[in-house]
C-alpha cells in the first residue's frame, strides 16, 4: 500500500487575498524551517516587564489552559475565565482515544513529515500547510511535557510509552491513558494552571461567562463578563485577549459535546469584526451509541480507538429480525473492510460515517429505526480472550453497558455518527491571530489545522501544540511589538460594550413568550441535522435558509425566559447561547451553499464520485472560506485566502 | 413509568430551602436521571414556575460537574456511576426519589442542587501538581515507569473531583480526593521532588477548608463513580507520617 495516490495536475493559483486582513503571515523559507526561522524573528518582552502585561484567557480546557499556564509561567498577568465550576472541567476532559506524536517509537516508518502528510490528505487539503507541519513538530515536544507534568500514560511492561493506531494512519503513533486520554492531560493542564494561581501570575474566574469583546482603537483590549451565581456583569481589560472556547458541534442539538458548550465567546467577537472561517466544516463521527428518544439531551461517542478490535456490519439482507449472533458470516456485511480494504475499519471518521450512512439509507440498519451498526468484538474476543479486550476497552465497554443495558462482552454494540467536533472557527494567521488585532483563538475554536476533516486523536494534539508552544511565543511577540498604553475603565468603548450585554439580558428576560429555550434549540438541531449534517443539498441548504430567518424571528417574539438576571439563571445562560447558535446556523448554511464541491465532512451530494466518494474541485475551491459580518448572518461577506500548496500535492484522498 | 421526586429547592446562598414535591410523568427506562430532571424542568417553565438548578456538562461521565443525593446515596448508589449516567431504568413505576445536593460545610449551597466544591481546586493549587515549566522537559522516554506504577498512577489520577466521597462521608472528610492526587503524583519518578511538600501543603489545606477528618468507613469509596480505592487513603497517611518523620514543614 502506498500513501501517495493519482496526483492531480497542479491546480496552484498566485496568491490572492481578497481583503488584505487575510495575509496568513506565513513566514518564507522551506516548510520544515519556518516555525524555528520564525520562532527566532519573533521579538521577546523581557521577563521583568512581562507582568505589566495583562493576557486575558477564555476557556480552560487544552488549549485555554496550557495557554494561561505558561504564559504564567513566562511572567504575564493572566486572567483566566470559565463557564464551568472549575477548569479542570472543561470539554477536553472527555476525549477518549489520545493524542497523535511523530515520536516514531514504534519504528514503523513515522515521522514528522508523515504526520504533516496523514493530517493535510485527513483535511481532504483544505488546511493551511504551515500551520500543520508546525503542529507535526510541536507533537514530539507535547508528550515530553505531559509525560513531566506526570500525565499516566499508557506503558509497556519495559516502562516505555505505548501506542496504538488511530483511523487515517498506517502508523502507530496515538498515545493514549486508557480511554481517558483526555482527562488526564486537561489534568495536566490543570495542574499547571493550578501552580500558577498559587504563585499569583494567573486570576481563576469560574462560573464566569464572556459575553462580549472590546476593542479600542481597532485592537482586542478586553472582555465583558457576567458572574454566573450573581449575574455581575464586568469588563476585564488587558493587552491581549485568547479565545480557547471550543467548538459548536451543539449548534446540532445532540451532539456528543458537554451541555454547556457554545459559541458565543467566538460569536461576539465574530460580530465585532472577527472572520469567522469554513463554518460549514463539521465532523460526525462514526461511533456512537444511537438515539434513544425524543428525551434525549446528548449523544455519547464510543472511542475510535474501538476500531483497532472491533468489525463494523450491517446484515446483508434488510429489515433482518435475526439476533446478531444467529447471523452467519456470509450473511454479514462488512463493509469498511469491503470498501475501504487497505484501511478497512480504520478508514477516517468521515469516510466510515458516510459509509454507516449509506447502508442505513439502504434499509440495512440495525436497532430502533433501522438507525444503527454493529460494532463487533467477537474476533477480537476469539483472537486476544476477553480479558484482553476488558484491559483495552473495559472503561467503554462499562459506558455502553450503562447507557444502554446491554453487554458488549456478549451482544455487538449498536453505534450510529453523531455530530463531535468542528473544523471551522475563527479565522486566524500563522500567529493564531484573528483579524481583530490582539485577539488570539486557539484550539477548536479555531480553524487552521484540520482542514475539512480532522483525524482521530489529533485535536488533543492540537490544542496543547496552540497552548503550550504557539501562543505563548506569538503573544510575546505581539505585545514587544505594541507598546500599549493602559485602558481606562471608563473608556467609551467600554462602557458600550457592557452596556449592550445588559440591554440583551434585559430583552431576554422581558420577551415572556411561551416556548422554552430548549425548545427552540431542538428545532434549530433538527434543522441543521436534516439540511446541513451528514450530507447536504443545494435545494436542502435553501430551504434552511427560509427556516433560520423564521427561526430567529420567532425566538425573539416567543421564548420564555424566567426568573431574573441578578441570580444564577440556567435559563438566561442558555438562551444567550441558542440565540447566537441561530446566528451561526445561517452562516453555516451559507457556507455550505458557497461550496459546491465535497470535501472532507462536507459532502454535497451534487458532487460525488460514480463509487459515492467526496468529489473536491481544487480549481474552484481550494480556499479558505472567511466570513465577514455585516447586520445579519444573510449579509455576510465572503472572503476567500487562496490555499497554496508548496512541499506536496494536491491529490485525490483515498484509502482504498 | 410516573415518577416522584422530592427535590431540595432554595433560592439562593443565604436563604433557607425545602423539599418540594412533584410528579413527572411519561419517563422512559433508556431516560438518564438528568433527562428525567430535564422534563421535570419543561413541565416547570410551562407552568411558569422556575426550573430546578443543577450542575451538569458533559453528560458521560467524566466533567465532574454533576452529582446530587439521590434517596440519600450520592449519585444514586449505582456502583461506578455518577449522577448523569444513572438510567431510569434502575428506578421502577411509582417510585418516589428524594433529590438533595452534597451536603458539606465545605461545599455551600449555591441555589437547589448546585453546591461550591472551590475547595477542591484550592486543595489543588496548594500543592496537586508537579513543577515542570513548559519547555524544561526531557524527552519522554528517558525514565522508563514500571508498568504497574504507572496503572497504579493512572487508577488513582482517574479522580473527576466530583465531591461524591465528601457527600457520602459522616464526616464530610476530603480525605478520598487528597489521596488520589497525592498518589498519582507519589507514585511517579517525576513527582518525588516535591512529594513531602505536596502532602504536608494539601493536607493543610483541605483541613482548613472545612472538611471533616477521616475514620477509615469507606463510604467515600463505595460512593466513588471511579472506584478510587480505599488503599490510596493508607498511601497519603504513610507518605505524610513519613515527611513528618524526616523534619519536614509546612512552609516551603
Amino acid at each position: 500500500m502506498t500513501i501517495e495516490t493519482k496526483p492531480q495536475v497542479d491546480t496552484r493559483k498566485p496568491v490572492e487575498y481578497t481583503d488584505a486582513r487575510l495575509n496568513a503571515n506565513v513566514p518564507a523559507g522551506p516548510i520544515e524551517q519556518k516555525w524555528s526561522k520564525h520562532k527566532f524573528e519573533m521579538k521577546l518582552v523581557n521577563p521583568a516587564n512581562r507582568r505589566k502585561h495583562t493576557i486575558i484567557v477564555v476557556g480552560t480546557g487544552l488549549a485555554g489552559g496550557a495557554a494561561a499556564a505558561t504564559l504564567g509561567e513566562q511572567g504575564y498577568n493572566v486572567k483566566a475565565f470559565c463557564y464551568q465550576d472549575s477548569a479542570r472541567r472543561a470539554h477536553s476532559i472527555a476525549a477518549q482515544g489520545g493524542i497523535n506524536a511523530a515520536k516514531n517509537y514504534r519504528n514503523d516508518g513515522d515521522s514528522v513529515q508523515r504526520l504533516f502528510y496523514d493530517t493535510i490528505k485527513g483535511g481532504d487539503f483544505r488546511a493551511r500547510e504551515a500551520n500543520v507541519h508546525r503542529l507535526a513538530e510541536l507533537s514530539v515536544n507535547i508528550i515530553d511535557q505531559c509525560v513531566s507534568q506526570g500525565v499516566p500514560f499508557a506503558r509497556e511492561y519495559a516502562g516505555y510509552l505505548d501506542n496504538r493506531s488511530f483511523g487515517g494512519a498506517q502508523v502507530s503513533r496515538t498515545f493514549y491513558a486508557r480511554g481517558q486520554t483526555g482527562q488526564q492531560l486537561l489534568l495536566g493542564a490543570y495542574s499547571a494552571l493550578s501552580r500558577q494561581v498559587a504563585a499569583g501570575t494567573v486570576e481563576l474566574n469560574e462560573r464566569t461567562e464572556m459575553l462580549d469583546i472590546i476593542i479600542i482603537d481597532g485592537r482586542a483590549r478586553g472582555i465583558v463578563t457576567r458572574d454566573m451565581v450573581t449575574g455581575e456583569i464586568e469588563s476585564h481589560l488587558g493587552d491581549a485577549v485568547i479565545l480557547a472556547t471550543g467548538g459548536y458541534s451543539n449548534v446540532y442539538y445532540l451532539s456528543t459535546n458537554a451541555m454547556g458548550c457554545n459559541i458565543t465567546a467566538a460569536w461576539r467577537a465574530h460580530k465585532r469584526g472577527a472572520f469567522f472561517a469554513n463554518p460549514c466544516y463539521t465532523q460526525i463521527h462514526p461511533t456512537c451509541i444511537p438515539v434513544s428518544g425524543d428525551h434525549q439531551s446528548k449523544l455519547t461517542l464510543m472511542s475510535e480507538s474501538l476500531r483497532n478490535d472491533g468489525r463494523v456490519w450491517v446484515p446483508k439482507k434488510a429489515a433482518d429480525t435475526r439476533t446478531p449472533d444467529t447471523i452467519p458470516e456470509d450473511e454479514r456485511d462488512y463493509f469498511l473492510e469491503r470498501r475501504y480494504p487497505s484501511y478497512g475499519n480504520l478508514a477516517p471518521r468521515d469516510i466510515a460515517s458516510r459509509a454507516a450512512k449509506i447502508v442505513c439509507d439502504e434499509g440495512l440498519g440495525v436497532g430502533p429505526g433501522g438507525l444503527g451498526v454493529y460494532l463487533d468484538f467477537s474476533a477480537a474476543m476469539k483472537r486476544l480472550g476477553e480479558n484482553t479486550v476488558r484491559a483495552r476497552y473495559g472503561n467503554l465497554f462499562d459506558m455502553y453497558e450503562r447507557i444502554t443495558g446491554e453487554n458488549p462482552y456478549k451482544i455487538p454494540m449498536r453505534i450510529y455518527p453523531a455530530v463531535h467536533y468542528t473544523m471551522g472557527g475563527l479565522w486566524v494567521d500563522y500567529n493564531l491571530m484573528s483579524t481583530i488585532p490582539g485577539m488570539f483563538v486557539g484550539g477548536e475554536a479555531n480553524f487552521s489545522d484540520h482542514g475539512a476533516n480532522r483525524l482521530g486523536a489529533s485535536a488533543l494534539m492540537q490544542g496543547l501544540a496552540d497552548g503550550y508552544f504557539v501562543l505563548p511565543s506569538t503573544i510575546g511577540n505581539y505585545i514587544a511589538t505594541g507598546g500599549y498604553s493602559t485602558i481606562d475603565p471608563s473608556h467609551p468603548a467600554v462602557t458600550e460594550a457592557v452596556g449592550a450585554v445588559k440591554e440583551r439580558i434585559q430583552q431576554f428576560l422581558s420577551i415572556n413568550g411561551t416556548r422554552s429555550v430548549d425548545s427552540f434549540h431542538r428545532e434549530l438541531g433538527n434543522i441543521m441535522w436534516e439540511y446541513c449534517g451528514m450530507s447536504r443539498t443545494e435545494e436542502g441548504l435553501k430551504k434552511a435558509l427560509t427556516l433560520l430567518p423564521a427561526l430567529r424571528e420567532q425566538f425573539w417574539s416567543d421564548v420564555r425566559v424566567l426568573g431574573s438576571g441578578t441570580e444564577l439563571n440556567q435559563e438566561l445562560e442558555k438562551a444567550g447561547r441558542v440565540a447566537d447558535f441561530i446566528e451561526l446556523g445561517e452562516l453555516m448554511v451559507r457556507d455550505a451553499l458557497e461550496r459546491a464541491e465535497s470535501c472532507g465532512g462536507h459532502f454535497r451530494e451534487e458532487s460525488q464520485t460514480e463509487e459515492g466518494e467526496a468529489l473536491r474541485n481544487d480549481d474552484e475551491y481550494c480556499y479558505v472560506a472567511a466570513w465577514e459580518h455585516f447586520g445579519t448572518p444573510s449579509q455576510a461577506v465572503l472572503h476567500r485566502e487562496q490555499l497554496q500548496f508548496e512541499s506536496i500535492k494536491l491529490a485525490t484522498r483515498s484509502y482504498k | 413509568m410516573k415518577i416522584t421526586v422530592n427535590v431540595w429547592r432554595q433560592k439562593g446562598a443565604q436563604a433557607s430551602g425545602r423539599l418540594v414535591k412533584y410528579q413527572v410523568d411519561h419517563v422512559s427506562p433508556d431516560m438518564s436521571f438528568l433527562e428525567m430532571l430535564d422534563i421535570l424542568n419543561q413541565q416547570l417553565i410551562a407552568k411558569n414556575e422556575e426550573p430546578v438548578a443543577f450542575d451538569h456538562d458533559c453528560r458521560e461521565g467524566i466533567c465532574g460537574s454533576c452529582g446530587v443525593m439521590i434517596n440519600g446515596l450520592a449519585h444514586g448508589g449505582r456502583l461506578a456511576t455518577t449522577t448523569c449516567q444513572l438510567h431510569m431504568r434502575s428506578f421502577k413505576d411509582g417510585d418516589v426519589i428524594t433529590v438533595e445536593p452534597w451536603r458539606a460545610k465545605a461545599f455551600p449551597v449555591l441555589k437547589d442542587l448546585i453546591v461550591d466544591r472551590g475547595a477542591f481546586d484550592r486543595i489543588i493549587q496548594s500543592g496537586g501538581y508537579i513543577s515542570a515549566a513548559t519547555g524544561s522537559a526531557p524527552e519522554a522516554n528517558s525514565t522508563p515507569i514500571p508498568k504497574e506504577n504507572a496503572d497504579l498512577a493512572f487508577d488513582a489520577a482517574q479522580c473527576i473531583g466530583c465531591g461524591a466521597c465528601v457527600a457520602a462521608c459522616p464526616n464530610a472528610s476530603a480525605m478520598l480526593f487528597t489521596a488520589a492526587k497525592v498518589s498519582h503524583l507519589g507514585l511517579l519518578p517525576q513527582g518525588q521532588p516535591e512529594r513531602k511538600s505536596r502532602v504536608f501543603n494539601m493536607v493543610a489545606t483541605m483541613d482548613a477548608a472545612g472538611f471533616g477528618g477521616c475514620t477509615n468507613i469507606g463510604e467515600c469509596s463505595a460512593a466513588c463513580p471511579k472506584e478510587i480505592g480505599l488503599h490510596f487513603i493508607g498511601r497519603l497517611n504513610r507518605d505524610l507520617l513519613s515527611a513528618t518523620l524526616s523534619g519536614g514543614t509546612t512552609a516551603d
